[in-house]
């Protein structure tokens, strides 16, 4: 569904990913993880067309894709959400859900018909636990719930294949057990691509695993695989054992 | 909805009682006139957040356009008008090709410098638009020749313009504009044509400011380079933030009516009224960025609460 082959960023002197492959399967939750500076961030900025490989491809369903800006990217069905909360922070959840939707992308240029809010944009809602906050503005939300909005907003787009990145950062057990709970329901019905620093998160939820480091891919596999893999041992990764 | 009533039951009694208040009919033409200018304006700092500090030359252009229409090709009034919008629209499409990927510091020192283009253009270029004279004897049709004639005409495009545009910042297009505002980065992952946006929200902002210079024109009978200067493009920067443009659609009425008024009463007791209107615009800026507009709307919460 989603390949990306050998690719190279680099900023300046500072080699950020080096000959990077990944392939993500459809129906299927895929995990990248790795330290703080492992490119792992810079690797979705990639494949979202936030930037341009230096070198490498980027294909989906077939058609290369890369280099396309984030707008023409999004529109093809691919959605992120952000590690840094990226929300319309004036507006109600429900119009941070409404302006994401497609229907409302494509009458975007209408100046006579109206914003109405739709079933679809209530349901997302609900689907991320907010069904009961519509009408309560982004930067009034508790910081948890500024997560799931994120979500709900990157699946107002209905997407095809979902990158997440850090879903879970700075929420505490409660709160990440309510996300790993969402990723879990969103599971098959989408393709998931999810970056992560909590490997239990991770491991518990992902069909197979990217574990980057130094700007590479040091190892893949199923979580089960991973966990005896020696390189994912000796990194800083192994704190699951 | 109370605002709009105040504001459409203000302007629509307005000759009936100016004259008592010590005041006098004109300037109501030219607060209506600014009020037009200063709700495009605000389409583009207040809903898209993009900050232009050149918009004079359009309100320029467009009254040369009414003039030069008139003068060269014999146009009437509608004509003119739609010379003026036009002129407005195009200028506006052709700067904010230039501009529209900027934003922040660079875009308004670009709106700066194209404003300054358009300014020294409008004063040298003599046998177009006679230089520091300007167009003089800009003719009026005969209907409005009376005083309240042509204030009601400007009345009654005012009214047409401010129901096209409080439709518009509730369309979609004027949503998304404000979630552009908001959030640029988010609204180009979400699919949308950031730049096309920008674009199309500086050339409505700029044909509006084209038929406030057609009004300006008719009403002044005369085009003049002044009105394209910084200085006056300082003052609709002014009446959109003062007024609370920022978090009102009426934020811009309250600030050209207020800047009108200082400026006659103030003006009255003091040549330094300027200089206490930008004392205000700073106290404004510093203690409640939201303008009056936001004033109001806190003590609105404050007593309902």
């Amino acid at each position: 569904m989603f390949e990306a082959s050998h690719l190279h960023k680099r900023f300046g002197d500072h080699v950020v990913l080096e000959d990077v492959s990944m392939r993500f399967a459809a129906g299927r939750l895929s995990g990248i993880m790795g330290p703080n500076g492992a490119g792992k961030t810079t690797c979705f900025n990639l494949l979202t067309g936030r930037y341009a490989p230096d070198r490498g491809s980027v294909r989906f369903e077939g058609r290369d894709i890369t280099g396309l800006p984030p707008r023409r990217i999004a529109r093809l069905g691919i959605s992120r959400s952000f590690q840094v909360m990226n929300l319309f922070d004036e507006y109600s959840a429900l119009d941070n859900v409404l302006v994401a939707t497609p229907e409302v992308r494509s009458r975007g240029f209408s100046m006579l018909s109206s914003f109405k809010p739709s079933d679809f944009a209530f349901a997302t809602l609900d689907r991320v636990g907010l069904g009961d906050k519509p009408h309560v503005r982004a930067k009034d939300l508790s910081y948890g719930d500024r997560r799931a909005l994120e979500i709900a907003l990157a699946l107002a787009a209905r997407p095809k294949l979902l990158f997440l990145d850090e879903p879970t950062a700075g929420l505490g057990t409660e709160a990440t057990a309510r996300i790993a709970a969402l990723i879990g329901g969103l599971k098959r019905s989408l393709t998931l691509v999810v970056i992560e620093h909590d490997m239990k998160f991770l491991f518990g939820l992902a069909d197979h695993i990217y574990v980057m480091h130094w700007g590479q891919v040091i190892a893949q596999g199923s979580p089960r695989d991973l966990m005896a893999n020696p390189w994912v041992q000796r990194s800083n990764l192994g704190a699951l054992q | 909805m109370l605002q709009g009533l105040a504001t459409f039951a203000l302007f629509a009694t307005l000759p009936l009682w100016i004259g008592k208040v010590g005041l006098y009919p004109y300037l109501g033409v030219e607060v209506m006139i600014w009020v037009i200018y200063a709700l495009g304006f605000n389409l583009l700092l207040g809903y898209a957040g993009l900050p232009s500090f050149g918009h004079g030359a359009f309100f320029g252009v467009g009254a040369y356009a009414f003039g030069l229409s008139q003068i060269h090709l014999g146009t009437g009034l509608w004509l003119s008008l739609l010379s003026a919008i036009a002129a407005g629209a195009i200028a506006g499409a052709l700067v904010a090709a230039f501009i529209s990927h900027r934003r922040g510091i660079y875009y308004a020192l670009l709106t700066i410098a194209f404003g300054q283009i358009f300014w020294f253009v409008a004063i040298k270029w003599h046998s177009v638009t006679r230089g520091e004279d300007g167009l003089l004897n800009i003719k009026r049709p005969p209907f409005l020749e009376d005083l309240n004639s042509l204030y009601y005409f400007c009345f009654l495009v005012f009214v047409l313009l401010i129901f096209f545009l409080w439709r518009l910042v509730h369309s979609p297009f004027g949503r998304v504009l404000s979630a552009i505002r908001q959030n640029e980065t988010r609204a180009r992952f979400v699919g949308y044509n950031v730049w096309a946006y920008k674009w199309l929200a500086f050339v409505i902002s700029t044909l509006v400011a084209g038929l406030a210079g057609g009004l300006f024109a008719l009403a002044q009978q005369s085009a003049y380079p002044n009105v394209m200067s910084l200085h006056q493009s300082g003052f609709v920067v002014m009446m959109a933030l003062v007024g609370g443009g920022l978090v009102s659609f009426w934020g811009p009425v309250i600030g050209a009516v207020l800047f009108f008024v200082a400026r006659d009463l103030l003006g009255a007791y003091t040549e330094a009224w300027l200089l206490w209107y930008g004392l205000l615009f700073m106290a404004i800026v510093l203690f409640k960025p939201e303008g009056l507009a936001g004033l109001l709307k806190d003590v609105r919460s404050k007593s309902s609460a």
